[in-house]
């Protein structure tokens, strides 16, 4: 499991490779925090390669979503796989972010 | 009655590093048994990641040298998933929150015992030698 982040256009683009879960929640939160310190204002986290997601990793993206709005910022989500699909309606997370079936869209959607 | 065996019992240390490993082999083990993809791939992995997680961070609280127990149980209509921490053991009903109201759904915490009823059929919670989390998913 790792997370890889990259800048595309004025986003910065974290790839969740893995699971996201507990174990690793803080790594990917920290990388965030750090771009959001640097500046940065527009992120986007894309799923495309992540297995399954805990309750701490949905946390995160809550607590992630709340700093980056406090700092004039957006988060959005793409590529969510049928069953992370199936978690974020059963949690209603689905009403709180901003879900792109496609990078691109999602790039296009700031 | 459904005649069961264990499908593995495992006890690994207090340490949320360990849980990938778990549950990956319950997911190994449930694909050998033909269990519905979506079950092996959602229901299973996230219900019994957040079932060691509070065992190992409520539970056991986070404290170095204690151990977890994790067994599968499987007969021909369930398949069962006990966790066994430490720890004073809880109310499965009375800790459960519903984490879509308005007011819970910005909150960073209180998704895993929701997720874990929402995923599996059953969720109990009982002592014997310890704290026991049991999860039950019926086959079909």
């Amino acid at each position: 499991m790792s997370f890889s982040i990259k800048k595309q256009g004025e986003v910065v683009v974290v790839d969740v490779e893995g699971q996201l879960i507990v174990g690793n929640r803080q790594e990917l939160k920290q990388k965030v925090l750090d771009e959001l310190e640097k500046g940065e204002k527009k992120f986007l986290i894309d799923f495309s390669q992540t297995g399954y997601i805990d309750s701490s990793g949905l946390g995160v993206l809550v607590s992630l979503s709340k700093k980056i709005r406090e700092q004039g910022g957006e988060l959005r989500l793409a590529n969510l796989n049928d069953d992370l699909q199936t978690l974020f309606e059963l949690t209603k997370l689905d009403t709180l972010f901003q879900i792109s079936d496609t990078r691109e869209r999602a790039l296009e959607s700031f | 009655m459904a005649e069961s065996r264990v499908a593995f019992d495992l006890r690994i240390p207090s340490d949320v590093e360990y849980i990938e490993g778990v549950v990956e082999l319950a997911r190994q083990r449930c694909r050998e048994l033909k269990i519905s993809p979506a079950k092996c791939s959602l229901n299973i992995p996230v219900a019994l990641s957040e079932a060691i997680s509070n065992a190992i961070l409520r539970g056991n609280e986070a404290t170095g040298g204690k151990h977890v127990r994790v067994r599968a149980i499987i007969s021909d209509t369930d398949l069962v998933f006990e966790v066994v921490d430490d720890g004073p053991g809880f109310d499965v009903d009375e800790c459960t929150r519903d984490c879509t109201t308005e007011e819970n759904l910005t909150k960073e915490e209180g998704r895993g015992l929701f997720l874990m009823r929402q995923l599996m059929d059953r969720v109990e919670s009982f002592r014997d030698k310890g704290n026991v989390v049991r999860l039950t998913l019926y086959r079909e």
